[in-house]
């Protein structure tokens, strides 16, 4: 797929992440808005999946782990327009006897979900146990897991780097949202995780820097070298320098957009910079 | 109608899981093993040593460990996780709650040094609150077997279960007095041990044999108090219980951990719900134990044999 269709559907994406979450009056913009590119790369262009009929297991195919489940928005938009199940389903986001739930969750059986996420700091552990079954079962596919850089808070993501490094996990392909931004503010006024690379380096994994976050000639030969490192006794660890509310300008880089649904007059001004590129579900 | 049960030698319950986790691997490829630095006093080093490429070393990080688990059983194995009680549940609660249970994830979590007989490592390690965390998540069954050849049994049924199972087991050496083979034993039904018709003991862990013990006391004085081993926490065999409540209104439970969320909640909600009846329990008073020998332990708070006998005696009293 050429990046002009990439940056068409991403467009959409960001467009129905907004559309969602303003809709269900609640959710988390600014993540969603953040990561949709690198969610389009992994789902239009990277990954080896098959979303019909979608297997739980996983097992034949690439799977991805969405670790900061709250930025599901775009997420699911991407699954569903990637054909995991219908778009119309957007529209029931965070409501009642949804399967789209406010974090990612297999209870409803939604198409694209493998395990529950939501509470941080437990997907990147999970990815790491389907690396390593998938080694034990000799399936040679690899194991994608965004992680959010407020996440690496977590004492478990540093049990999991330990573990992934020891145990040579290297079918793994973690990805951090390194977007600077948490709940409270600035990562480095909370709770400061610089410098971020080296420490991933430090535990033992194999390092990528994703400096164009948005770019998807950059996030797709980024995602490229890191299957070339696989493979060779290490996890690898891409740090992806995403801007959070990427794409609508008053949310870029706000923090105060880590959990909250556009006003009606901040929507207004927030669906005019995404126009539709694709149907609208 | 009433057998002498009999100590076959004393035998501990995690022996069991680890003989019982060895023939689950022989007869299931798809059961794998993870150990959080604690191998050696989960006895996993039999299945370490015959399936090594299937047993994962996981270090003193239990939280990962379970998530781990969630990822092998996502892709259809069969994950034991072995660790001490307490950081197999209050630990990892959270890790338990939302990666395990809320995902349906098919993972045996085997807790050992339960309750106060673990003995001298005291409080921080005498995990008393377990039973109540396990039971209250949706989709978890919960199996608190009695005795080493038991737990064998409840670590080769865990396996054969699809889902999230609790397995609870302890550290000391306790009397071995079930047979090998227990067609009794059935995973959640109510194990009728002895028959009585002035009184029933609910019991489960290793106080089922005090409650064996108390019984037998009591019937020197002429009374034939039933004891009923609740292996199988959750579900709750309701029928299995009800029935004994229908019979007799002199009801005890017997259990090692808090009094609080554990066997006595159990029976006592059965018994709000389907036959109204006084329960007594015989519990840790909602209190913190401390390091001891195991029989010490069982004297000083509360839980031996004689204080089942008493039990009985204010259950009879209320009558």
């Amino acid at each position: 797929m050429d990046i002009r269709e990439l940056e068409k559907i991403a467009a959409q994406v960001r467009r129905d992440a907004l559309r969602m979450i303003y809709m269900a009056q609640s959710g988390h913009p600014g993540g969603a808005l953040g990561a949709a590119d690198i969610f389009v790369a992994l789902y239009f262009a990277h990954m080896k999946h098959q979303p019909q009929p979608f297997s739980p297991s996983g097992v034949g195919e690439d799977v991805f782990i969405l670790s900061n489940g709250h930025i599901c928005a775009s997420w699911y938009a991407v699954l569903a327009r990637s054909g995991y199940f219908p778009i119309e389903e957007l529209a029931t986001f965070r409501r009642i006897n949804s399967r789209l739930q406010g974090h990612p969750a297999t209870k409803e059986h939604l198409p694209g979900v493998r395990v529950a996420t939501g509470s941080l700091g437990q997907g990147l552990s999970v990815g790491i146990g389907i690396a390593l079954g998938k080694k034990l079962m000799g399936d040679p596919h690899r194991v994608y897991v965004m992680i959010g850089d407020g996440e690496s808070n977590e004492g478990q993501i540093w049990e999991a780097a330990l573990f992934a490094a020891h145990h040579k996990v290297d079918n793994l392909i973690a990805i951090t949202d390194r977007n600077y931004k948490q709940i409270d503010g600035d990562t480095r006024e909370v709770l400061d995780t610089d410098p971020l690379e080296e420490k991933w380096r430090a535990f033992g994994w194999e390092v990528l820097s994703l400096r164009k976050a948005h770019d998807f000639a950059e996030i797709l030969t980024v995602l490229q070298q890191a299957v070339e490192l696989s493979g060779r006794g290490r996890p690898i660890m891409i740090i992806a320098y995403t801007t959070m509310g990427k794409g609508v300008d008053f949310m870029e880089g706000d923090y105060r957009w880590h959990g909250k649904p556009p006003s009606p007059s901040e929507y207004e001004r927030a669906i005019a910079q995404l126009p539709a590129t694709l149907q609208d579900f | 109608m009433r057998p002498r049960y009999v100590n076959l030698g004393a035998k501990e319950t995690r022996a069991g899981f680890g003989v019982g986790l060895v023939e689950a691997a022989e007869r299931d490829t798809r059961v794998v093993a993870l150990s959080a630095d604690l191998m050696g006093s989960l006895k996993m080093e039999t299945f370490a040593k015959r399936f090594p490429e299937r047993f994962f070393q996981c270090g003193v990080a239990e939280a990962n460990m379970i998530g781990v688990a969630a990822g092998l059983a996502t892709v259809g194995f069969i994950p034991f996780v072995g660790t001490f009680a307490n950081f197999a549940t209050g630990r990892v609660y959270d890790q338990i709650r939302q990666s395990v249970c809320y995902s349906g994830k098919n993972v045996k979590i085997a807790a050992s040094h339960a309750g106060l007989t673990l003995g001298e490592d005291g409080a921080t390690h005498q995990m008393l609150e377990d039973i109540g965390l396990m039971r209250g998540l949706p989709g978890m069954v919960v199996l608190s077997p009695c005795d080493y050849n038991q737990t064998r049994l409840a670590t080769l049924a865990a396996a054969q279960i699809e889902g999230p199972v609790y397995l609870r087991f302890g550290r000391p050496a306790v009397p071995n007095f079930t047979p090998p083979e227990d067609p009794t034993f059935q995973i959640g039904k109510a194990q009728v041990l002895l028959e009585g018709t002035d009184g029933v003991i609910f019991a489960t862990g290793h106080i089922v044999w005090e409650a064996l013990q108390a019984s037998y006391a009591l019937e020197e004085r002429g009374l034939q108090i039933a004891v009923v081993n609740i292996h199988t926490l959750k579900p709750i065999d309701v029928e299995g219980v009800v029935k004994w409540l229908e019979r007799t209104p002199v009801v005890v439970t017997a259990e090692e951990h808090q009094i609080h969320n554990g066997l006595g909640d159990i029976i006592s909600h059965i018994a709000t719900q389907y036959y109204p009846r006084f329960v007594e329990r015989v519990a840790v008073a909602d209190t913190f134990g401390e390091s001891g020998k195991p029989q010490e332990l069982l004297e000083k708070y509360g839980l031996s044999a004689a204080f089942i006998v008493k039990a009985v005696e204010r259950a009879l009293r209320r009558v």
